[in-house]
């Protein structure tokens, strides 16, 4: 199943590869830098301020969940959504900020791009500004500027292999072009990094009319709980009847800790006793699930290190145990990574994805880490999109990820803030 | 097992080394270009890479190194030399306060595993005869405060809370606690925190200066990427800390995080966690963990834990039984109980010297329950079948399925691995005896 699911990935992305994406170059490059930081500024002075509600209607927050609406009733045609020019990166921006203001009310603290920004200033900080100094104090294209590259790269997390990679088809590409000088190659970086991003552009499967069964794994300690919860407010929000299943039940206080979360949150929880069978906890979740006649149902999973077979049979049986009460879920098996993990994170995603295929990763603490680095490596390896981000402690912190804000918020300049 | 993939690199740019009669400066620097890759891909600081590498090169195109009768091995203890320094030299013991308690606070990131490890350590000192407090710092996590209590329940040891009150004044209450309790260690749990958010930092801050901390100890996971080290620095700026807590060790991970910390704060490394378990905390051993990573093997570990678990007299009768070819279900039984209460199996494997990477076929395959399988196997034979495996006949393994819950095969399957490992210690046994004894570390005395 796993190797089918995977399979359709690949398909899937090819297509887009294809066909949307080409058009949606055009109009991105002529001024992939402006976008992002035009709206920012808008924002700041206030004016998008006043834009936003009447572009977001009277229930704004569901705006980009409208989104997801449309393309599942579209189906197979979801390309033709994903053709849109890029100028509709904007629109959603303005949309997510509308959502932004319109839940938290009175606190309009952080639009979307905002909070992105401000938990990606590190990173560029220490990554695209090293590039940046890099590209303008080198003038020349020699083996130093390569080599100094491949070292900011490689600090990033991005890995010894994706590294060389990038580096190489950087080489190239600034050969075939005749560049002689650095700062013309910034522009080449920048889309060498978007294309291994693009595999990005996939939505959460979440079927309509139906129970959505989503299961999410990772390693200890990596946000699992804490995602749930964010995903769960989020579904919630949406107007969503969402189940929690409680089954980590082995860490003390998981429960409880999911439990206190779903309080929060307005949503009900499925448990049984600590170090109870987590297959039970699942066959009850899913069968309460259709008797309350829930959307979404979201299953909370004991930490487990990808080395150790036993638990990884453990969470391959859970998926089976799925599988058996609805043939066509989970719906989605998301990975949890925590974004500073180093190089570790290629064998979690591998071996998660040979237990439980996983469907896409959520790239949690991104508002910490420095380096945004290890994507890139994951991205090149195993070609599993990153669907979320957790860019905060809030509940309304996991966002959906686009590669093509993360890339310019990536290398939106620093002078901004 | 950690560094696993980080020693398999290493052993093979070794290898080609070490079958080199003569070696020049360019075989060297080929080498050194293979370990610094080595190392960044198991997420050793950049930086840190530069500087060992360098001090390596430097050291193995002397004079001493290329012209000795074996350069390779020369090469290999520069490695070890210098990677056994950039861990902290020697192991590092935690201080104890002249007047006691002890207070020792735990600080980190979001899931690098402080609580787990706040009560690890509490057993672990409880062990060596100290009557530790747990406090419960960490108001903000949902239910990390029960989370504690629940493991303080298991470890055996009192947890102090106060709710969500205010950390500074959870932790001055947890002292007077302490006192008033007679209990000389105070472990305190924190919440976790970005390095960058300065006003959980300065929470921090006004702790350290509320309850003079003896240690305090970062908890770093040890999958954690090139980012580890600014971690690192940023809470040392703040807090000044005085060691280094390394989590989730038993991973794949090739943990280079370990081998940039010390380097980078200067902060030692006292304790690695090894597992789920409660007991999984040990004393960090530079010098040990480097053979590891060089794939030398860790007999020391290996022997200690050993002495610790095996019952001297048992072993020597063993022994005898091997040598004698007595040897039994029965012992085979219990041989492997003893064996299991040293530790995790692959674990194990990894400490004996040449061992850990023949062995990484069957990594994975050592499944605990299988031991249990066996073990209700072989309870489920009379006595008889037990001494002479060669009377279970065709019915008498039906009963013996039965009775385990197992099929026949799986019975079949144990009989003849029992045969085999047999096979196999009589070759140990006759080898032992040819050498005579002069391996002077019971109760093992496989002639690895």
């Amino acid at each position: 199943m796993a190797f089918f699911d995977r399979f359709k990935f690949k398909k899937k992305d090819k297509e887009n590869e294809e066909i949307p994406w080409e058009k949606e170059a055009e109009p991105g490059e002529e001024s992939p830098e402006e976008e992002p930081r035009e709206t920012l500024g808008a924002e700041e002075n206030g004016s998008e301020e006043a834009a936003s509600p009447s572009l977001a209607g009277e229930n704004g927050h569901s705006s980009i969940f409208d989104r997801f609406k449309t393309k599942k009733e579209n189906g197979r045609a979801e390309e033709k959504e994903q053709a849109q020019p890029a100028d509709d990166v904007e629109a959603v921006e303005r949309e997510e900020d509308a959502y932004e203001k319109e839940v938290n009310g009175k606190k309009t603290k952080w639009g979307f791009l905002d909070k992105l920004k401000k938990g990606l200033s590190k990173t560029r900080e220490n990554t695209i500004g090293k590039i940046e100094a890099l590209v303008k104090s080198s003038k020349k294209l020699d083996d130093d500027f390569w080599e100094e590259l491949e070292e900011i790269l490689i600090q990033a997390d991005v890995g010894v292999n994706t590294t060389i990679e990038l580096v190489d088809n950087i080489k190239k590409a600034a050969k075939k072009q005749k560049m002689h000088d650095s700062s013309e190659v910034l522009e080449l970086i920048k889309d060498e990094i978007r294309k291994l991003l693009e595999y990005n552009n996939v939505p959460l499967n979440i079927p309509q009319g139906e129970l959505a069964v989503i299961l999410v794994v990772g390693v200890n300690g990596a946000g699992k709980t804490t995602s749930i919860a964010k995903l769960a407010y989020r579904f919630h929000e949406e107007g969503k009847k969402v189940l929690l299943g409680a089954a980590d039940t082995f860490r003390a206080a998981a429960i409880d800790q999911l439990n206190i979360w779903a309080d929060r949150v307005g949503v009900e929880i499925i448990k049984h006793q600590e170090g109870s069978d987590p297959g039970a906890v699942v066959f009850d979740a899913i069968h309460a699930s259709r008797a309350r006649h829930a959307d979404i149902l979201i299953i909370d999973t004991a930490g487990r290190l990808q080395n150790k077979a036993n638990l990884m049979k453990e969470i391959s049986k859970i998926k089976n145990i799925i599988q058996r009460e609805i043939p066509e879920a989970p719906h989605e098996v998301l990975l949890v990574l925590d974004a500073t993990t180093g190089q570790n994170a290629i064998s979690q995603a591998k071996i998660f994805e040979e237990a439980t295929g996983v469907t896409g990763l959520i790239l949690s603490k991104l508002d910490g880490t420095a380096k945004g680095g290890i994507i890139l490596a994951v991205e090149k390896e195993l070609k599993i999109p990153v669907k979320l981000v957790g860019i905060g402690e809030g509940l309304e912190d996991l966002r959906d990820f686009s590669p093509q804000i993360f890339t310019e918020a990536l290398f939106a300049c620093n002078g901004g803030d | 097992m950690a560094f696993e993939g980080l020693s398999d690199r290493l052993q093979d740019i070794f290898k080609k080394l070490r079958g080199k009669g003569k070696i020049g400066e360019e075989d060297v620097k080929t080498a050194m270009r293979e370990v610094r890759l080595a190392l960044l891909e198991a997420d050793v600081n950049f930086k840190v890479v530069k500087d060992f590498v360098e001090r390596v090169r430097q050291r193995a195109v002397g004079q001493e190194v290329l012209q000795s009768l074996t350069p390779g091995q020369q090469i290999i203890k520069v490695v070890h030399d210098e990677m056994t320094a950039l861990m902290g030299g020697s192991e590092s013991k935690l201080n104890l306060a002249a007047k006691p308690p002890s207070i020792y606070m735990l600080v980190g990131l979001q899931g690098a595993g402080k609580t787990t490890t706040v009560a690890k350590l509490g057993r672990n000192l409880l062990k060596q005869g100290r009557r530790p407090v747990l406090v419960a710092g960490d108001i903000y996590r949902p239910a990390a405060i029960k989370q504690l209590q629940v493991l303080g329940e298991q470890v055996g040891i009192p947890v102090f809370s106060m709710g969500q009150s205010n950390p500074v004044d959870i932790a001055r209450a947890s002292l007077e606690y302490a006192r008033s309790q007679n209990r000389d260690i105070v472990i305190l749990d924190t919440a976790g925190r970005l390095h960058i958010n300065e006003e959980l930092m300065d929470e921090l801050k006004q702790i350290k200066s509320a309850i003079n901390p003896h240690e305090i100890l970062l908890v770093v996971d040890a999958m954690t990427g090139q980012d580890a080290v600014n971690v690192a620095e940023s809470f040392n700026r703040d807090l000044g800390l005085t060691g280094v807590i390394l989590t989730k060790l038993d991973g794949d991970t090739r943990g280079g995080a370990a081998l940039s910390v010390k380097a980078v704060t200067g902060c030692p490394i006292k304790y690695v966690g090894m597992g789920e378990k409660l007991d999984a905390l040990e004393t960090f051993f530079p010098d040990r963990m480097a053979s590891r990573i060089l794939g030398m093997g860790d007999i020391l570990s290996l022997v200690e834990k050993a002495q610790a678990n095996i019952d001297q007299e048992k072993a020597r009768e063993m022994e005898r039984k091997i040598r004698k070819q007595e040897f039994t279900l029965e012992d085979f039984l219990e041989q492997m109980q003893q064996v299991r209460s040293m530790g995790p199996l692959d674990e194990l494997l990894g400490m004996i010297p040449g061992i850990g990477k023949q062995m990484k076929g069957f990594k994975g395959e050592f499944d605990e329950r299988e031991i249990l399988r066996i073990e209700a196997i072989i309870k489920s034979m009379t006595l008889q079948e037990r001494r002479d495996t060669s009377i279970i006949n065709g019915s008498r393994k039906k009963r013996i399925a039965r009775g385990s819950g197992t099929k026949v095969q799986e019975v079949n399957r144990l009989l003849k691995q029992f045969e085999e490992s047999r096979k196999l210690m009589k070759q140990f046994a006759d080898l032992g005896g040819k050498k005579g004894k002069r391996g002077g570390m019971p109760p093992i005395r496989f002639p690895f």
